[in-house]
This record gives C-alpha cells, sequence and structure tokens, in this order.
C-alpha cells in the first residue's frame, strides 16, 4: 500500500524523506565504489520488468480474485541490496509521477516502507539464511514465504506509524494495526508465492542469475550495518520528531479546533453571521432530533443530543473546552463559502489565460 | 585504409555451456568489401560478429581489425574502428532521446561539445532523420529506430559497419529506404541476414556459415547459383532468382552490380 | 491488466505533453521541480480541519494548466483516478471522529467529514502538482533537474534506463498476458503455475535484453561515466518563477483568502 501526501504531515514527511535520500546517496556512492556499472542497465530495465510482470495476473485459488507481483523481494534476491534498493525506488518514482500513487512528498514514505525492509531485511537478514549455500526447492518456498511477510508486515507498520504520527487521518492506531497487519499477511502470502515461483523458475532455467547477486552479498556483514546505522539515525530522529509533536498537543483534536476556530475573527461579522442562522435553524427547526447530532463516538467523549442553538451544540460534553460556537460557526461557513470563491476564481483565472495564449 | 581490413583466424568459441558455436572460422575481408554472412539458425552467425568487436573473447584463434590484433589493450580503439549495429534497434536506443542516444558515443569518445553537435545534426541528416532529433526513441516506427540505430554508430566515424538482420521486421517501403542508405555506405560492410534478396542486392561476396565453419566464401552469384549447398545449408536462393509463381518463367535476366529488378508484366 | 495497458497508454500521452513548447515548457526543470516541492510543503502542513483555506492554492495548477495549454480533462480524469490507499483511510475519519464541529442549519458536519474532505482536497492538489510537473517537463527533464540538485548520477542514470523500457517491457507483458488469456478457455490456465512460467520467461527475455544493453554501451565507447550534454540554464525568469510562486504560497499559508473573501461575502450579504 502506497503512503499518500494527503495524510502526511509536512515533519513526517520530510523525515522520511531525508531517510530515504539519504539511503539512495548510500547505495549510489556503494554502487559505483564497487565498480558495478554493468548493473545499471540492469537494474534501470529490471525496474520496468516489475511493471511489465505486473500487466499479467493470475487467479488466487478459491478467492475469485486475482493478484499480481509486488517485486521488492524479487528485485532483491536478483539484484543484492544495493541495486535492488534503488531500482525498487525507482519504480516508486515513476507511480508517483505517472500513477498517483502517493505523491512527491509520500514518495520518502513509501521507498522507506517498500524498500528499505524488503531489501536491506527481510532480504539479507531472512531470505538468505534460510536458502543457505545450497539451496532447494523447499528451501525457496519457505524463504520467500517468510521473508515476503515479514517484508510486508514491516512496511504495513511502517505506513501505520507514519500516517498516526501525521496526525491527519483520525484513525486510532490500535484500529488501523488491526486493519492493517492482517491484510498485508495475506499480501505477503500471496507474494512469498509468487516469488517463490518466479525464483525457483530462475534457478532450473539460469542458476548463475541468482549468484550475480552474491558477490555483492559477500561484503554485506559490513555495509549492512552501516545502512543499520543510517536508518537508525532516521527512525530516532522520526521518533523525536514524533515525540515533540506528540507533546506539543496533548490533545490533538482541541488542537486542531483551536486551529479551526482561529482567533483573530472580525468581530462585527461574528454577530450578524449568527443572527442569520439562527433564523435559518429557527425555521428548519422542524428536525430538532437531527440523527447526525446524536451519532455517539465509540471511543471518545459522547456528544450531547444537542439542542437548536449552535452555541451549545458545538460544545463538548466533557466540558473541557469554553468555544465560542457561533464563532466557529461563522469562520468555517464563511470560510467555505470564500473558498468555492476562491476556486471559481482560479478555475477563471485559468480559464481567461487559456484563451488569450490560444487567441496569441 | 588498412584500417578496414578484417582478419579473423582459426576462431573458435564455446559457451559456458559446452555448445560449441563457432569450431574453426577464418576469412578476410579488404577495405570497401561488402559482405553477406548468411546461414541457418544457430549456424553461428551472431557469436561471430559479437567477437568482431569484442563483445566475446575467443575461445581459441584470433582476430585482427586493420592489423591490430583484437586484445583488452585494443579493445577502445577496435571498437571506435568497428561500428556494430544490432538487431533490436530497441537494444541499442536507449537515451531519453534520439539526440542524446546518437550523441552517447561520441560523448564517450571525449569529442568537444560543438563538434558533438554538428557530428550529430550530419549523421542525423544522413540517415534521413533529422526531424527526428528530439523524440524519444518509443515514439519512432520501425524503420526510424533502424535508421536512428544506424546514425548512433557512424556518429564515432567508424571503418567498419556490421549489422545484424538490418532489414529484419521492416516493411517493405522502409526496408527499401533502408537498403539505398547501406548501399551508398563507402565503409566496408559486413551483414548477417536471412533476407538473402537483400544480401544479393548489396553484397559482392558471401560467406556461408553452417554449423560453426564457413561451409562457403565467394561471389554472391556464384554461392546462390549453387543450388546443393544452398539446400545442405538449409538456405534457399534470393526470391528474385527463383522461377515467378504467376507464369512459371524462370528469373529475369540479373546483371550485377546492380541490382535485379524482376519486373514481370503479366498484363503486356 | 487492461487497467494497466490503459495507465501505459496515459503515460506515453502524459510523455507527450511534455513536448509541446511554451512559456512554462522553456523553464529549466529545476525551477519547476522547486516550485512543485515548496506548493506540495505549503498544501501538507495545514491541520486536518483545513478546508477552507486550501482552495486558494487551485490557482496554481489553473494557471499552470492554462499558460502550458495542457489538457485540463485529461488532468482531471487522472487526478480522478486517486490512490484508493487515501479513500480508504480517509473514509475512517468520519467514523472516528463524530464530533461535530459545525452545522449548517440542522445538519451538523462532524470533524471527520471535514477532515476526510481536507484529505480529499489535498490529495487532488498534490496528485494534480505531480502530474502537471511531469506534463509541463517531461520525465527525462525532471530527472534530469534531480540529479542536478543532488540526486546521485547511478540513481538519476537507471531511472532514465527504467523509464525507456518501461514502454519496450510493458508492451511484451502485455502480448505474453494476452495469449495466455486466449488460451485459457475462461478462468483454467490462469492461475499461479502458467503465471510463474510467464513471469519467469519474461525475466530471463529481460534479462538478456539488459546484457545486450550492456553490450550495445561498450560498443559505443562506454567506460562506466556517464556524460550529461544538455546544459540549460537556470536565468532570470527561472529565479522570477520559483520566487513569484514561493511567495504567493506563503502568503495564502500565512492569510486565509478564502475566509477574507467569505466574511466579506456574507456580512454584505446582512
Amino acid at each position: 500500500m502506497h503512503m499518500a501526501d494527503a495524510l502526511l504531515s509536512p515533519a513526517v514527511g520530510c523525515t522520511m524523506w531525508a531517510a530515504s535520500a539519504g539511503t539512495i546517496a548510500y547505495c549510489s556512492r556503494k554502487i559505483r565504489r564497487e565498480m558495478d556499472e554493468k548493473k545499471v542497465p540492469l537494474m534501470g530495465v529490471l525496474g520496468a520488468f516489475i511493471f511489465a510482470a505486473q500487466m499479467i495476473n493470475f487467479t488466487i485459488p478459491a478467492t475469485g480474485s486475482s493478484g499480481h507481483l509486488g517485486g521488492g523481494l524479487l528485485l532483491a534476491i536478483l539484484l543484492g541490496p544495493y541495486a535492488a534498493f534503488l531500482s525498487i525506488a525507482s519504480v516508486l518514482l515513476i507511480q508517483a509521477l505517472f500513477f498517483a500513487d502517493g505523491g512527491l512528498l509520500a514518495l520518502g514514505c513509501n521507498i522507506f516502507n517498500l524498500g528499505i525492509f524488503p531489501a536491506f531485511i527481510a532480504y539479507p537478514l531472512v531470505y538468505k539464511p534460510i536458502i543457505g549455500n545450497r539451496p532447494t526447492k523447499g528451501k525457496i518456498v519457505a524463504a520467500s514465504i517468510i521473508a515476503a511477510v515479514l517484508g510486508l508486515q514491516m512496511g504495513a507498520f511502517g505506513v501505520v506509524l507514519e500516517t498516526v504520527a501525521s496526525g491527519i487521518s483520525s484513525l486510532p492506531f490500535t484500529t488501523f494495526v488491526t486493519l492493517m497487519q492482517p491484510i498485508h499477511l495475506g499480501i505477503g502470502v500471496v507474494e512469498g508465492l509468487v516469488t517463490a515461483a518466479v525464483v525457483s523458475f530462475v534457478y532450473k532455467a539460469r542458476p548463475e542469475i541468482l549468484q550475480c547477486a552474491l558477490p555483492a552479498q559477500a561484503a554485506a556483514g559490513y555495509s549492512i550495518r552501516n545502512v543499520m546505522i543510517v536508518f537508525l539515525a532516521a527512525s530516532l530522529l522520526t521518533g523525536g520528531v514524533i515525540s515533540w509533536f506528540a507533546s506539543d498537543s496533548p490533545d490533538g483534536l482541541e488542537w486542531s479546533i483551536q486551529k479551526v476556530t482561529g482567533k483573530e475573527e472580525v468581530e462585527g461579522v461574528k454577530g450578524q453571521l449568527h443572527d442569520l442562522l439562527a433564523s435559518l435553524q429557527e425555521k428548519v427547526a422542524f428536525l430538532p432530533d437531527y440523527s447526525f447530532k446524536k451519532q455517539e463516538t465509540p471511543k471518545e467523549a459522547t456528544l450531547h443530543p444537542a439542542s437548536v442553538t449552535s452555541k451549545e451544540t458545538a460544545d463538548q460534553a466533557s466540558g473541557k473546552q469554553e468555544k465560542d460556537g457561533d464563532s466557529r460557526l461563522g469562520t468555517t461557513v464563511s470560510g467555505i463559502l470564500g473558498g468555492l470563491m476562491t476556486l471559481a476564481l482560479a478555475g477563471v483565472i485559468g480559464f481567461v489565460l487559456k484563451k488569450r495564449i490560444g487567441a496569441v | 585504409m588498412s584500417h578496414h581490413i578484417v582478419e579473423v583466424k582459426n576462431l573458435r568459441h564455446v559457451y559456458s555451456d559446452g555448445t560449441a558455436a563457432l569450431k574453426d572460422v577464418s576469412f578476410i575481408i579488404t577495405h570497401g568489401e561488402s559482405v553477406g554472412i548468411i546461414g541457418a539458425n544457430g549456424a553461428g552467425k551472431s557469436t561471430l560478429l559479437q567477437h568482431l568487436n569484442g563483445s566475446l573473447e575467443p575461445t581459441g584463434g584470433s582476430i585482427h581489425i586493420g592489423h591490430t590484433p583484437l586484445s583488452k589493450g585494443t579493445l577502445p580503439d577496435i571498437r571506435r574502428t568497428v561500428g556494430m549495429v544490432f538487431q533490436d534497434p530497441d537494444d541499442q536506443l536507449f537515451m531519453p532521446t534520439v539526440f542524446d542516444d546518437v550523441a552517447f558515443g561520441p560523448l564517450n569518445l571525449g569529442y568537444a561539445t560543438a563538434d558533438v553537435e554538428q557530428r550529430v545534426t550530419e549523421v542525423l541528416e544522413l540517415v534521413g532523420a533529422g526531424h527526428l532529433r528530439d523524440k524519444p526513441p518509443y515514439h519512432l516506427s520501425g524503420g526510424e529506430k533502424k535508421r536512428v540505430a544506424i546514425a548512433t554508430v557512424l556518429s564515432m566515424s567508424p571503418d567498419i559497419l556490421v549489422m545484424d538482420e538490418p532489414t529484419n521486421g521492416l516493411d517493405p517501403f522502409a526496408r527499401r529506404q533502408l537498403m539505398a542508405l547501406m548501399r551508398d555506405f563507402e565503409h566496408t560492410r559486413i551483414f548477417t541476414s536471412h533476407d538473402l534478396d537483400m544480401v544479393m542486392e548489396l553484397c559482392d561476396r558471401v560467406i556461408v556459415l553452417h554449423e560453426g565453419e564457413v561451409r562457403a566464401d565467394g561471389p554472391a552469384m556464384e554461392i546462390f547459383g549453387n543450388d546443393k549447398l544452398l539446400a545442405e545449408c538449409r538456405l534457399e536462393k534470393p526470391l528474385s532468382m527463383q522461377g515467378c509463381p504467376v507464369c512459371g518463367g524462370g528469373p529475369a535476366r540479373v546483371s550485377r552490380p546492380h541490382p535485379p529488378h524482376h519486373h514481370h508484366h503479366h498484363h503486356d | 491488466m487492461a487497467s494497466i495497458n490503459k495507465a501505459v497508454l496515459d503515460l506515453k500521452r502524459l510523455d507527450l505533453l511534455a513536448n509541446n513548447d511554451s512559456v512554462i515548457h522553456r523553464l529549466d526543470a529545476r525551477a519547476k521541480v522547486l516550485v512543485t516541492c515548496v506548493f506540495i510543503l505549503c498544501i501538507v502542513s495545514y491541520d486536518r480541519y483545513e478546508l477552507a483555506a486550501l482552495f486558494p492554492f487551485f490557482i496554481f495548477p489553473a494557471v499552470l494548466i492554462a499558460l502550458a495549454d495542457l489538457p485540463a480533462l485529461f488532468i482531471a480524469r487522472k487526478i480522478a483516478l486517486l490512490c484508493p490507499f487515501v479513500l480508504v483511510v480517509g473514509i475512517f475519519n468520519p467514523v472516528f471522529d463524530r464530533e461535530v464541529l459545525v452545522y449548517l442549519g440542522p445538519l451538523g458536519i462532524s470533524g471527520g467529514w471535514i477532515s476526510f474532505a481536507s484529505i480529499m482536497v489535498r490529495s487532488v492538489l498534490t496528485v494534480g502538482a505531480a502530474f502537471i510537473l511531469v506534463g509541463v517537463t517531461g520525465f527525462t527533464a525532471v530527472c534530469q533537474a534531480l540529479e542536478r540538485l543532488g540526486m546521485p548520477q547511478v540513481f538519476a542514470v537507471q531511472l532514465l534506463f527504467l523509464y525507456r523500457y518501461i514502454f519496450v517491457l510493458s508492451e511484451e507483458g502485455g502480448r505474453a498476458s494476452r495469449a495466455r488469456e486466449l488460451r485459457s478457455c475462461g478462468r483454467k490456465g490462469l492461475g499461479i503455475r502458467s503465471f510463474s512460467s510467464m513471469i519467469g520467461h519474461l525475466l530471463l527475455r529481460t534479462w538478456q535484453r539488459a546484457e545486450r544493453i550492456h553490450m550495445a554501451m561498450l560498443a559505443r565507447g562506454f567506460t562506466g561515466q556517464f556524460h550529461a550534454y544538455r546544459q540549460s540554464s537556470f536565468g532570470k525568469a527561472e529565479l522570477l518563477f520559483v520566487l513569484g510562486w514561493s511567495a504567493l504560497f506563503v502568503f495564502l499559508r500565512i492569510n486565509n483568502v478564502s475566509r477574507y473573501l467569505g466574511t466579506l461575502i456574507t456580512g454584505l450579504f446582512t
């Protein structure tokens, strides 16, 4: 699953960007230094292969749905960690630019979630040790499934952490985790099976291809540690940012509401607006028990079944807040109105410009 | 002009899986010759071509380009001298635009920027692809790709042109265009092809490979006149030398070096 | 598969847009990359309940689409295929965040719906910005710009290879996939067995292609160093473009123009 710009806060987004960019720089230097230039076209072409492979579906037995190859683990097995990481990162960049998968800021998160885990953890620390020196069909299947599942679990967990830390989505951590992890267990098993099938095929047809990743692996004991240090630093940094954020807004909701309300209200407008809306509400008050207001939040504060005036309804049951309801109301309504107007304005400007350009 | 000579002596190549693709191949091609290398699938044509610019290393025997033996040290020089046009232009056109692709070789050779610009422009005009300059390769047609692929090689001013299946997969018009282009080159030219009509039109000399050995080497007309040899090597006469399927008549009188124009006018 | 086929076609179309010639197209790619980054950062820096203040930012895509003469409908259609993940995650906001923040008459709008709407608007803006960047710049130029902004060369070069061969290999994948569908009556034969052998073959062919490409590079004097040729420059126009837009974004970020406009209007109404 791809993380998206729309769910990210700049702090989380930038941190993950920095971590991923740092890893890309590190891997590129590594490739350059090992004079592995033959791998450069190979990496690119195999990245393109992942796109091509995704055009081919298979039916998942007993479900009727169809799946396709994700490819991260397969790339790691074929190219070794460094080259595979770069290749996965490029696939994600193209998806971000052309297929609306995520966005440019979320790219950092996506590269981290879908690149680092398969290339630097699942492959070297799970797949390789299980395969050992003499691969057998059984070992390939077991190693692929376990590595794919673990890689995707970590990736999914990454998505959860990034989303929750950003605070744009209201999904509580526990709910999100219990949603994401089982889904990705399924995806992981399928990915593992497919990877195993393709690797077994290649192993039978051209075993030397699978050896090509090995030399890079020989020196890896040391360098993987370096990579680990890079993201450890990155995650510490991330953790720091998150905790800073958390302490800054002990109650996310309250903090946000203040933002929505704003402080610098245009005083004169407030009263008039309130009157207007109050009179509006009187007219439509035949639905006093409008169901929306009665809904209860499952976990947190229960809202008062509201009386008609906006002032009371907007207050929280806990009484934590003494917000000025009509000002909030005024702000939001005028905000929406103004927003729609600016939207229209933007459209008109674009249209006029286009006309003029066309005329020239 | 000694640069233009290609000398292959007792060339042998055994692949790592044990297949002996070339057993004992020898020939000399001199300056300005246009030679067709023909043979059935698996006869060793592509393996032979890959030796000519050092893409493959011989298991035995030697190759001289000009009077320079092909070895690790002479490789850069020889790769500049021998321009290799690959069978699938998609393998050869890997840069973002036609211009970048044609400039790739000259830039690697370290030419100055202005020089590169001029070279690329000249070469693209030469192959009739000047208008394609800024296009990405995936927006080109098959014939355009082929001509650009040739330009990428010409931009390095090679003395010898080696082309693997140049007319493969082209429509008749594009094929004609390409053949006209290749006929005008003054380089030493080596082609492999199953398009025997093209070989007959463009080559004075034909080398027949069969199971990794040179089976025949001689003037094109002589080789294509030898039915027994052709049959043994899983080949056949060029269509223009075969009887007309409509009137059953024999081939038109073929005169070299001009290409044989076989025009029966059935409605005369 | 049909969808990916379509995606590749869309990709080709988006790629061709970059061949247009306009004021925006002629700018150095770095300027466009930088402005897009500032834009996205401004958008995502808003609080989750912010909705109205996002709208003025539509001025950027609107102006760029107009100046660069991009097909607005095509871009809109592409944006409409928003990443499903955003939708799935976003739709949970109304479920978990039910505190009513706003009343429009009797209709109480919960914070969840507002933040959901905010997420969708953010999505449109950020994804749209990425599409427009590609449409007015082209992938290759974006790549070269990133390289000149510090992206490692190895990464840049293999990105260009990747992009180049998407077109070749997706055609190959599409052909293979069609061949299999035609021979597998109904659903049989579309299982994982035929899938893996097909992917395996495709992989081997791809591998061989990579080897041939490498050979073609060596044949043309490649020694491990990639030489850049094109040198467009970052001039006055670029500086103006970057500073102008950035200033506007920062201004919009600090001042909620929508609200000013809205209060002005609603004030006049009463």
